[in-house]
């Protein structure tokens, strides 16, 4: 049993790691706490929903075209509204993200009430369940494990190996450094943060077939992702998915033998984390 | 912004960003508009409007988000115009005696729930539309000036959280002049109303929590509990289950007081009719909305039935997830404790697919529910759950109590629902037991018929039966309930 406990903490962990990895993305290139986060990986669910209601467009193309999508729309928001305030204290960025949040949500809630929407995947190839020791493992939920992992994978080496991904560093870093070099910082803001806005949107894609596609479904999330960025480390892509992937993991043993702590086992993991190492487990002291 | 109604941060967004750029300041009012439109809280009040019942509540509905918006701007963000209703009384009345005596010259009917989270379909803002519907269709009935005074509907989201719960009640008892609290939902929130509503000697009926204590041990002289409770959930489910589908139980239910006292009413119910509960296990509450780690442990544990002791979008997201891993496949069939037509409607009723379960009612009951329905259809846009009849309803006796009592003093109204009998489109064969204050009155088995046997959206289940209310719910004397002593 508790094999197949592993892998249910690493379908919550991979979840965690997608979000966490878009929001330390747009964290360290721009130093702001997108707290609208939730709401574009709520918007990524509703986004599989309608494509499949409306145009009967299935789980593949959704994969895709959802992401896409709300990126643009996340990229705008980040024209007209953000960027406006980068000048000021991050701080006013954060209560903007909030503001963002609250309008998509309740937007959503007017337009398809506060319980949701169903979604099924259709796709043949990922329904039914797939033996494991004594149990039955849905292949949706192996599948989920295997591509987001892939994503993430995909995004370390856009950062790591590319030349667009040494600019995004180098800017993360010392941004006024960089900029002093010759490098056009602000021309890159806009697609990092779509970048970062479409990670979540798939993790949302991914959850609907899994959950509730409902308006709150990001609200409920982005307060255990906010934990999972300052464990593994705020900006760190690295750290937000090792993060991501054992609270994950660690929230899932936890529900499996002692159910009752484990809505607060993220938070005692993260006041322990916080205590032992501040700037997180891959995080670096900044301004030291 | 009241305090109350938002969370502090939502404040400070608001005024920081206000105070230095003009596309925040929009955004920012414009979270604001939104947000006091689609039901963080604020309350409306509605004057009472008489002969043209209908259309006038109709017309009060849909412009109740501008009342909200402009209300949220005044410090105390809970007030709103009110009308007197005109001078003389309706050429058509059907009043006995003279109006009303009101205490403080105006009728408050507060209703209390969830508008926003899991619950808020069940329920929610469209229950304070039926009541708004119930008061127009109540002076209809009996002239404008039945009270002698204003009546006046106000509402607040209380989060499912019962701190949030027992302030609001406070508030509306000593700020809003409440005369009742009406629905609250989420048991632990209708148990901290309950003691509020003890504390201020003021009247409270609970129409949306399930827990048996509110007419049990934590009962008191001014709780009323109407529509439904555990031990009737228990008793109408277990047995045709166990009797049907297996014996081995394995029950996960949220760890609050709902969930805590449905696992006690359905353990004695599985036991009592020769089942067994070979394991329970809590899930947090509000939770995640992933049920995964539950659904594999009662796959080791091998049971013939998993019962889903949740609720609104838990009960959901459970039954979506179940389906998923495929315990139907491997002979664990499903139990769920509570169902509402709005859970069935966000999975679609082929996931609930001959699933029985127990209910208050069901707008497809008779001719008398389905005009009912289609009248509150044309007020809410969607067919009513349970709830929302029983806070129509229960609204409607607590007025009618009045009228026959001729004032609105708490001790006098008590007494005079006290083993009140009565028959409605909700309750049928009623009586209001005076030992405890719960509603007795007739509920149904239901079973989710396949999609293509609904006649429209909305016609989700057909009743197998209905169970007497002295059968129904726990006989008297045995709820522990310490009212009359």
């Amino acid at each position: 049993m508790s094999v197949v406990q592993l892998f249910n903490g690493l379908v919550t962990g991979s979840f965690y790691a997608l979000v966490a990895l878009g929001l330390s993305i747009i964290f360290g290139m721009m130093r702001v706490v997108n707290f609208a986060h939730g709401a574009f990986y709520m918007l990524g669910a509703f986004g599989a929903y309608v494509l499949l209601d409306s145009w009967q467009i299935g789980f593949w193309w959704a994969l895709i075209l959802a992401p896409l999508a709300i990126g643009c729309f996340g990229m705008v928001l980040e024209r007209l509204l953000f960027r406006r305030l980068y000048a000021l204290d991050p701080l006013y960025n954060f209560l903007l993200s909030f503001a963002v949040a609250t309008i998509i949500q309740d937007a959503m809630r007017l337009r398809y009430g506060a319980q949701g929407k169903p979604y099924r995947v259709t796709s043949q190839l990922l329904s039914g369940v797939q033996h494991i020791g004594s149990t039955f493992y849905p292949k949706y939920r192996l599948f989920v494990i295997v591509f987001s992992i892939l994503v993430c994978v995909v995004v370390w080496f856009l950062v790591e190996r590319t030349r667009i991904g040494m600019v995004i560093r180098a800017a993360t870093e010392k941004p006024d450094l960089t900029r002093a070099l010759g490098v056009d910082v602000d021309r890159w803001i806009t697609p990092v943060f779509g970048f970062g806005v479409a990670l979540a949107a798939l993790g949302g894609v991914l959850a609907a077939a899994m959950q509730q596609v409902r308006p709150s479904m990001g609200e409920d999330l982005i307060i255990v992702i906010f934990a999972v960025v300052v464990i593994g480390g705020l900006g760190s892509i690295a750290g937000s998915v090792v993060a991501g992937l054992a609270i994950g993991v660690i929230a899932a043993v936890g529900e499996a033998y002692y159910a009752q702590v484990s809505s607060t086992l993220v938070f005692i993991v993260m006041a322990i984390v916080l205590l032992i190492r501040p700037a997180g487990l891959f995080g670096s002291v900044e301004g030291a | 912004m009241d305090g109350l109604h938002a969370t502090n941060e939502r404040d400070l967004g608001r005024k920081g960003l206000t105070r230095r750029t003009f596309l925040g300041g929009i955004a920012a009012s414009a979270a604001a508009a939104i947000l006091a439109a689609c039901g963080s809280g604020s309350a409306t009040s509605t004057s009472a409007p008489a002969a043209t019942a209908t259309k006038a509540a109709g017309a009060a509905a849909t412009t109740a988000p501008t009342t909200a918006a402009a209300a949220t701007a005044a410090p105390t963000g809970a007030t709103a115009a009110v009308t007197k209703p005109a001078g003389s009384a309706a050429a058509s009345v059907v009043a006995s005696k003279g109006p009303a005596k009101l205490s403080d010259g105006k009728l408050v009917l507060a209703v209390l729930n969830d508008q926003s989270g899991v619950y808020a379909d069940i329920s929610g803002k469209n229950t304070t539309k039926l009541v708004k519907q119930a008061v127009d269709d109540f002076m209809a009935k009996y002239g404008k000036d039945v009270f002698g005074g204003t009546v006046e509907v106000i509402e607040a989201d209380h989060q499912n959280k019962p701190d949030v719960a027992g302030q609001k009640a406070n508030e509306f008892y000593d700020r809003n002049q409440a005369d009742v609290i009406l629905d609250v939902p989420t048991s632990s929130c209708g148990l901290a109303v309950a003691a509020v509503a003890k504390a201020k000697k003021k009247m409270y009926i609970n129409v949306g929590s399930a827990t048996t204590e509110l007419n049990g041990a934590q009962c008191n002289k001014y709780t009323f509990h109407y529509a439904y409770d555990t031990f009737m959930l228990a008793n109408g489910t277990a047995p045709l289950v166990t009797k049907t589908l297996g014996k081995k139980w394995y029950l996960v239910y949220p760890d609050y007081a709902f969930g805590q006292d449905m696992v006690k009413s359905f353990t004695d119910a599985i036991t009592k009719s020769g089942g067994t509960v070979v394991g329970t296990d809590p899930s947090p509450f509000p939770s995640s909305g992933d049920f995964s780690s539950y659904l594999l442990k009662v796959q080791s544990a091998k049971p013939d039935i998993v019962g889903s002791m949740h609720a609104g979008g838990d009960v959901v997201n459970f039954v979506k997830q179940y389906n998923e891993f495929k315990l139907r496949d491997q002979k664990i069939n499903l139990a769920i404790g509570l169902l509402f037509d709005s859970d069935i409607k966000a999975l679609g009723p082929d996931a609930f697919q001959g699933i029985t379960y127990t209910t208050a009612w069901l707008w497809t009951l008779d001719d008398q529910s389905r005009a009912w329905a289609d009248m509150a259809k044309k007020v809410i846009g969607v067919r009513p759950t349970f709830a929302h009849a029983g806070n129509y309803s229960a609204a409607w006796q607590y007025m009618d109590a009045i009228r026959r009592a001729g004032t609105d003093d708490p001790d006098t109204v008590v007494k005079e629902l006290e083993g009140h009998q009565f028959n409605d489109f909700f309750a049928r064969n009623a009586t209001i037991r005076k030992e405890d204050h719960a509603l007795i009155h007739d509920i149904y088995i239901a079973q989710v018929k396949p999609l293509k046997e609904n006649s429209e959206e909305g016609d989700y289940s057909k009743i197998l039966g209905t169970t007497p209310g002295k059968d129904a719910f726990k006989p008297d004397g045995a709820t522990g309930c310490t009212i009359s002593a």
